[in-house]
């Protein structure tokens, strides 16, 4: 009956299309933190549980170049982007490769290691509280659309993520190392019998889904104006739910995931049930997986035995 | 005998027995884990939400019922080996690394839900009296982790125990050989949660005061750190395990700080250079057998 | 008097037609084989025996009762064990432990039973499942490694062990995948007369397995496939002769080789008119 009358009248339309809106903004960082985790499991089938972690050292490397470089905030983004290109291939290389051939359950631990290794160290290097941005970063304004606001942020976000998203796409579906990425994806041990190098391959993913996590930080850093050392897990997990919703393995699917998700979670809190807003990820993913496991566009894998 | 056995922990060091309490908490929490992620190979990120449906319900069946300790206590392992076969059956049929993400979630849920739950006393915590106990808590610990390693032992020697493990190896062969992989797993989760329900009870009366944020995704990581250092799937291990965990913050408290950085790179390395822990798989009839010879 | 009976059964996955309109008998006490081209089908046929797939059409039944779509647990229990095509023991276990698994089925005391453990009809039961498991070790000649981890076996004794888990089953029907891959010739003329003293104990056999020599020596009955289809059936005197399945295996009429250019003795049945 809420809906009804949110619907019928003009206000309730002007408030619904705007929380569409802070839904797509947000969903859109979601998305890119999602990508991350799809590619990797698309080729290693490893949930790389680091990956919030690098979503978190971005936001704080962006951070570093805006508040103390003094550096233009895309610059800014670009670097953090390197940087964490630069990291998700060190952790790759340093605490999975060892374990390709070993259990499931050894990676996945490794992976839960890294990731505390991680949120450890940035507590200790930048403290404890959250930090915010230099007001002279973004220069924020709001445009009107129809009855709703948009703020130049959420533009920015939206534009950035889409952009990124595509170049990802094309990446993937139009270029050789992309092929080799989905080959490798399908069958890594013949794709490295047609002597595609596997290992760099497997690196370049890394390296590809860190750069898109880290612009994800950065902009989520501005979006809420707040970076801290926890915010890596959070942000992890409900980017997997993402992932997870859309099918994990499937590009588009974590773009998909990454905005419904972020459409639920705002529409959440719009309807009073803010203190609830971290737990709908897990619902989401709770409920996927027990009734449509292969998420919204995933394949279905055939037992072998 | 209650006085008696009181006089005999009144003339311990408090300091010795407060440490030896949480080793035996962590005993308890440790083998339960153990259970579902060492013997069963199903790993679980959420157990420690399973010692906060016990915490609470111990604390409240103490505060608003006043049931008599061990009673109390069956309760919280009850209530929480419950809800751990409810939570189980429909998600045990996942994958490893799907089901480990679900069990963090689940304890996310969890821990959300406590804190805006009126009867646990939302975010503000609860105050836990003492228990309605005439033995003294410290012996009710000791004794409840003596029963837990004992009871371990048993399944892991058993025909359940060895069809937990068959499960862990290999589910597909398990299966053609008979064993309903479903069942053993929701059962082996509830002996999980039943033993981090009794845990969360013990722990709820011995601190005193509980917060369901006390019982998030790094108390969970807490309990598999003992287990995986100890060696997943071995008895002594997690005993040794629990009790290095839970009493390093003590001896190394002047690296408080570095203390998650350690457990975060002691994780990465174990995995790779030990994977099977400081026991490295071995079971207690094997050790004994090679002190022997 | 047949013991496992499929009848018209076909399986597809998603646009791939595995299995079509198979039909097959396997009598009681006998031997009977699959064989047929890789991927024919005949793994698939053993998956949708026990339960790993259901069919999308047609009838499974064993000793005349419906199994077709019943999980795999209860079609184990009641009384089909299998070994797999790539060797599935539980290696992080020993030698025994492997076969006392296998012997599951015989037991009925879970966790109860577990906590009990020095009761006396649960340390009965422990030891009449360790009997079982000795002696089933004692059929595969695995006794004396009862003690040894499973993954640390020789190729040869891990297939071996496979077999020795699946009679701890106690079953009325084996299902071997491929028990002789990766074998040399002694050790094949092992396995065989193994198999033969299975079945002399009243177990009744169905194997896949690609060594012709293999099939031929030890099967009463073989069934052919090819891409799904069963293209011949009959006793190895019939099926060596059919000239679909030599042209299924080797493209134009080739004769199976002479069994003196191999080193095995091939027993009974190699001698045809």
């Amino acid at each position: 009956m809420l809906q009804r009358t949110m619907l019928q009248s003009t206000k309730g339309r002007a408030m619904m299309l705007q929380q569409l809106i802070n839904g797509v903004a947000l969903g859109a960082t979601y998305a890119l933190i999602a990508l991350g985790y799809t590619m990797v499991y698309g080729i290693i089938s490893l949930i790389n549980f680091a990956h919030g972690e690098i979503f978190m050292v971005g936001a704080f490397v962006g951070l570093l170049m805006v508040a103390t470089f003094k550096v233009n905030f895309f610059v800014a983004m670009l670097i953090a982007m390197l940087v964490c290109m630069a990291l998700g291939v060190l952790i790759e290389w340093v605490a999975y490769r060892p374990l390709r051939k070993s259990s499931r359950l050894s990676a996945l631990i490794s992976a839960i290691g890294v990731s505390i290794f991680l949120s450890s160290l940035a507590q200790m290097i930048f403290g404890a509280d959250a930090k915010g941005f230099p007001d002279s970063a973004f220069t924020m304004r709001r445009i009107h659309i129809g009855a709703a606001d948009i703020s130049t942020l959420q533009l920015l976000i939206i534009g950035v993520s889409a952009c990124l998203m595509l170049a990802l796409e094309f990446i993937v579906r139009k270029t050789r190392i992309g092929k080799a990425m989905r080959a490798t994806s399908e069958d890594y041990n013949t794709a490295a019998l047609m002597g595609i190098n596997v290992n760099m391959i497997i690196s370049f993913t890394f390296a590809l889904g860190s750069a898109l996590a880290a612009a994800g930080g950065v902009l989520v850093g501005l979006l809420f104006n707040s970076v801290s050392f926890n915010m890596g897990l959070m942000a992890g997990l409900k980017a997997f739910a993402a992932a997870v919703l859309g099918g994990i393995g499937s590009i588009p699917g974590a773009m998909l995931g990454g905005l419904l998700l972020g459409i639920t979670e705002v529409f959440t809190v719009a309807a009073g049930y803010s203190s609830y807003r971290d737990a709908i990820a897990f619902a989401i993913l709770v409920l996927v997986l027990m009734v449509r496991p292969t998420g919204l566009l995933g394949r279905k894998i055939q037992k072998k035995v | 005998m209650g006085e008696v056995l009181q006089a005999v922990i009144a003339r311990i060091d408090p300091y010795f027995l407060q440490i030896s309490v949480n080793i035996g908490i962590a005993i308890i929490l440790a083998l339960g884990l153990n259970v579902v992620t060492g013997l069963t190979g199903q790993l679980s990120l959420g157990h420690a939400a399973f010692m906060s449906i016990g915490a609470f319900t111990s604390a409240l069946a103490t505060i608003k019922l006043g049931l008599p300790f061990s009673v109390n206590l069956l309760l919280a392992g009850a209530i929480s080996a419950a809800t751990g076969a409810l939570i189980g059956y429909p998600i045990l049929r996942l994958a490893g690394d799907y089901l480990a993400i679900c069990t963090l979630g689940f304890a996310e849920i969890v821990k959300v839900v406590f804190l805006n739950l009126e009867l646990t006393n939302k975010a503000f915590g609860l105050s836990v009296p003492p228990p309605k106990s005439a033995i003294p808590l410290p012996i009710v610990v000791w004794l409840a982790a003596l029963l837990a390693i004992v009871a371990v032992s048993f399944i892991r020697n058993s025909r359940f125990g060895r069809a937990l493990m068959a499960i862990r190896c290999d589910e597909i062969a398990a299966e053609s050989m008979g064993i309903n992989i479903a069942r053993y797993k929701v059962h082996s989760f509830a002996i999980g949660a039943f033993l981090a329900g009794v845990g969360g009870g013990l722990y709820a009366h011995s601190l005193g005061f509980i917060n369901p944020s006390d019982f998030g995704f790094l108390k969970s990581i807490d309990i598999l750190g003992m287990i995986v250092l100890g060696g997943l799937g071995s008895i002594p291990g997690s005993v040794i395990g629990a009790a290095v965990l839970s009493t390093a913050p003590e001896f190394l408290r002047f690296m408080a700080n570095y203390r998650m950085l350690v457990y975060g790179g002691l994780l990465v390395f174990l995995m790779i250079f030990r994977p099977n822990g400081l026991m490295g798989g071995v079971n207690l009839k094997e050790l004994v057998r090679s002190w022997r010879s | 008097m047949a013991l496992l009976k499929l009848e018209h059964v076909t399986i597809r996955f998603g646009g791939l037609v595995a299995v079509h309109n198979v039909t097959l008998n396997v009598d009681k006490g006998s031997i009977h084989a699959l064989i047929g081209p890789n991927g024919a089908g005949k793994s698939t046929i053993f998956n949708l025996i026990t339960g790993i797939y259901p069919p999308t059409s047609g009838t499974i039944s064993f000793r005349g009762r419906s199994i077709a779509g019943m999980p795999t647990h209860r079609i184990a229990a009641l009384g089909i064990s299998r070994t797999f095509q790539n060797i599935r023991l539980f290696s992080d276990l020993s030698v025994l432990d492997n076969v006392l698994i296998g012997a599951h089925t015989r037991g009925g005391w879970d966790l109860t039973g577990a906590l009990m453990k020095f009761a006396p009809w649960v340390q009965r039961e422990e030891r009449e499942m360790r009997e079982l498991a000795f002696s089933r070790l004692k059929l595969v000649e695995l006794d004396h490694r009862a003690a040894d981890s499973s993954g640390a076996l020789p190729y040869g004794e891990q297939r071996r062990l496979e077999i020795a888990r699946a009679l701890a089953l106690c079953p009325e029907l084996l299902l071997l995948d491929e028990p002789a891959a990766g074998m040399n010739p002694q050790e094949k003329l092992a396995l065989m007369e193994m198999v033969e003293r299975i079945r002399a104990d009243g177990v009744t056999v169905l194997l896949v397995e690609h060594d012709m020599k293999f099939v031929m020596g030890l099967s009463d009955r073989i069934a052919v496939l090819d891409y799904g289809e069963k293209i011949a059936e009959g006793d190895p005197c019939e099926i060596r002769a059919n000239p679909q399945v030599i042209e299924a295996y080797l493209g134009k009429a080739a004769p199976f080789t002479d069994a003196a250019s191999d080193n095995i003795p091939v027993a009974r049945s190699a001698v045809c008119w």
